[in-house]
């Protein structure tokens, strides 16, 4: 049989797009972004012609998803775990308003924040919508869980979860694919009402949710992605989720493991199972790539149970995610360690690019802040957020996706003037836009400097719903024109750069200046691209 | 048969590339393979690394435990000793010796060589030059993977297809400049474990 070598991201894509999928919403965000980029370079979905565009933020992502699971069809919805804090509003109320098309949303989770300013674990959402989580322990079982994930959700009437972790998304391996399946038809709720989630609406809706939540455990615990490994060594149990399992079975080569083993990769928690193995043992170790939630599920505030290890009484390490070296330990196995790194290695910590724009916007601010001091510029998440890094540090705050803009309103409102926020394109038109609108309702006197490059640069140069539009944006929400100052950030434009942005950084109201230049990577893969066509 | 891989290098130096052709050889052979990589780190100068695990059983772990590693195959000098705690006893590492200096403390090429002749086994190259001979500077990455096959434990042919799959559609002269490279790399090897 041909298994093709597929990262998890791509499993999930591949599974869904064999599963029936009509359409896939997504913004870009580490580790989920290869699910959309594998979906929008498949010549299968180009051929059914898959809806495979980005989305202006998560939000809209999920939003624009209940809506096409409201016309009949299959949908995906797909994020990294703070990407789900964006979507959250719209992510709760689906499991309330229940799906047509079957629904399912990834939310890739970052455990040791490799790319991401916190490790939040996604399978909270899940608990907090009541729904069912599949949370796959490799690449195969991530293309299976897509692939019958739909169905799923449209037997259950909600959203259904695939959660996974940074080491399953961006990690390749065989799999095997299975025929793929039909799209639904265009179809109408059978319940014109299902959808309007008015209080005496709403109420309805929530009585079946709580109903159906012995129907989904009833799920769980006959779902063969949820596996009770018996073995005779009672005097621990362990209960391993997701890609934990493959840690523990690492420490097991010959498959082996002396004591009973609960594989988790189906919530909400088989009960019954949990249940056998909690009676069967001593003590009880919990392996979780994330937070301990069935840890502490599990345990009792009041220590009213049989012992149960985990982060909880740092049997593991209470941060960070798990690895076969941890685990290993957790069991008490001697393991080998190769030699210490030696002291000539030193860190290479990432760097803006030589030649991008972003270090031309900050040399310009830089000087131009010279007079006021530091501790006054605010940022988020981009690219430029390396600009808190030498040699610049520029910037003073990161904190989400557009609270550069709101940040810096928010100190001026308590008497910091000036205040300045530093956002990418991508960033303004994700979350930056609302920000901007309090603050000229307010007239407050904020400069805002939007660093154009044209894309959505740290997740690999996807396209940026600003592109064009940043000054139409602007003026639309009532920036005074003659206070947009658009700008090329280069070295021999350093002395005027520096000039407008202190003209704009004393003027006492709203200021927009846009420097624009096109990000060096995307430009270089554009000509690349031309090259080969000519 | 197993054989755990840590491939190391500067984000750009194509240790991607290296772990693509090695994954359709693995294809090829019915063999089980798990790889993860690092991503976004590319054009941001970062240290970047891959798991690289074949085997004929089916593998666990994604991530190679500590001192299980049996092959270290470095485009970088110091990046190869960063992963020195992955490596087992009987480990080789296998390395360029062309540095990638972007940074401000980046410590004299003498003293890693120093500490590279240190190991109990080791390989040590300068691809960039052996790629330049072979036709192509650029090709330095797969006359790493030609100068470390040796200890890869599948079948060179295999290898030599994989690089067919994976510059196939760049043309026959793009094919044969890395094929060049390749078996330059592990004719650096042979030539020296004699």
């Amino acid at each position: 049989m041909k298994k093709e070598l597929l990262l998890g991201d791509e499993a999930i894509a591949q599974g869904a797009i064999d599963g029936g999928l009509s359409g896939i919403y997504a913004y870009p965000g580490t580790p989920s972004t290869e699910i959309m980029e594998y979906v929008q370079g498949s010549t299968q979905a180009i051929e059914k012609n898959i809806h495979r565009q980005w989305s202006a933020n998560e939000k809209t992502a999920m939003e624009s998803a209940i809506g096409m699971s409201y016309a009949g069809k299959r949908t995906m919805v797909c994020f990294k775990h703070v990407g789900l804090n964006v979507a959250a509003d719209p992510f709760i109320n689906a499991s309330i308003t229940g799906v047509n098309g079957g629904l399912v949303v990834v939310s890739a989770d970052d455990p040791s924040m490799h790319s991401s300013q916190n490790e939040q674990d996604s399978r909270f959402y899940a608990k907090f919508a009541m729904i069912p989580i599949l949370e796959p322990s490799n690449q195969q079982e991530a293309y299976d869980m897509a692939y019958t994930a739909f169905e799923l959700s449209e037997r259950l009437n909600v959203p259904v979860m695939i959660r996974i972790t940074t080491r399953m998304a961006h990690s390749r391996s065989g799999v095997a694919t299975k025929p793929a399946k039909s799209e639904n038809g265009l179809q109408l709720p059978n319940n014109p009402r299902q959808f309007v989630l008015l209080p005496a609406i709403a109420r309805k809706n929530y009585k079946l949710l709580l109903g159906n939540q012995a129907n989904m455990e009833a799920i769980s615990e006959e779902s063969s992605f949820n596996q009770y490994f018996d073995a005779p060594n009672k005097k621990l149990g362990i209960i391993a989720t997701g890609i934990s399992y493959n840690y523990l079975m690492e420490c097991y080569p010959e498959r082996n493991c002396p004591h009973p083993i609960l594989k988790i990769s189906h919530y909400p928690l088989p009960r019954k199972k949990v249940e056998q193995i909690y009676h069967d043992c001593d003590q009880i170790l919990v392996l979780e790539d994330g937070y301990p939630i069935i840890e502490e599920m599990l345990k009792g505030y009041i220590n009213t149970t049989k012992p149960i290890k985990g982060r909880l009484d740092l049997t593991i390490p209470r941060d960070g995610e798990l690895d076969p070296n941890i685990v290993a330990k957790a069991l008490g196995i001697k393991t080998e360690e190769g030699t210490p790194m030696p002291e000539e290695v030193k860190q290479r910590p990432p760097a803006l690019c030589q030649g991008c724009g972003h270090r031309d916007v900050y040399e310009d601010l830089n000087e131009a802040m010279v007079e006021y001091g530091a501790g006054r510029v605010f940022a988020d998440i981009g690219c430029y957020t390396l600009g808190a890094l030498a040699p610049f540090n520029a910037i003073n705050s990161c904190v989400d996706m557009g609270a550069s803009i709101t940040m810096a309103k928010g100190a001026a409102d308590a008497g910091l003037i000036p205040a300045v926020a530093v956002i990418g394109d991508s960033t303004f038109t994700h979350s930056g836009m609302t920000g901007l609108l309090d603050a000229v309702i307010e007239n407050t006197p904020i400069t805002v400097i939007i660093s154009d490059n044209s894309t959505t640069g740290m997740t690999g140069g996807q396209h940026s719903a600003a592109t064009g539009r940043i000054e139409q944006i602007c003026t639309g929400l009532g920036v005074d024109p003659k206070h947009i100052r658009v700008m090329i950030p280069l070295k021999k434009n350093h002395e005027e750069n520096v000039a407008i942005m202190k003209e704009e950084i004393a003027y006492q109201g709203v200021s927009v200046i846009i420097p624009r230049r096109e990000c060096i990577q995307t430009f270089a893969r554009r000509k690349r691209t031309e090259k080969k066509e000519n | 048969m197993k054989t755990d891989i840590i491939l190391a290098g500067v984000g750009g130096q194509g240790i991607l590339s290296i772990a693509a052709v090695i994954g359709h050889a693995a294809v090829s052979k019915n063999l089980y393979l798990k790889q993860s990589e690092v991503h976004g780190m590319s054009q941001r100068g970062g240290d970047v690394q891959s798991h690289l695990r074949i085997s004929d059983k089916q593998i666990a772990s994604d991530l190679i435990p500590l001192g299980s590693a049996d092959l270290i195959l470095s485009v970088e000098p110091m990046e190869a000793l960063r992963y020195l705690p992955y490596l087992s006893g009987q480990g080789t590492v296998v390395t360029n010796l062309t540095p990638f200096n972007n940074i401000n403390d980046y410590p004299s090429i003498d003293d890693l060589n120093k500490r590279i002749k240190q190991l109990p086994h080791s390989i040590a190259l300068d691809a960039d030059a052996i790629a330049k001979q072979a036709g192509n500077a650029r090709a330095s990455n797969i006359v790493m993977l030609g100068a470390a096959s040796p200890y890869i434990h599948i079948s060179f042919e295999s290898l030599e297809d994989g690089i067919r799959q994976l510059f196939g559609k760049k043309g026959t002269e793009v094919v044969e400049v890395n094929l060049q490279a390749l078996r330059a790399g592990r004719a650096y090897t042979e030539a020296y474990q004699k």
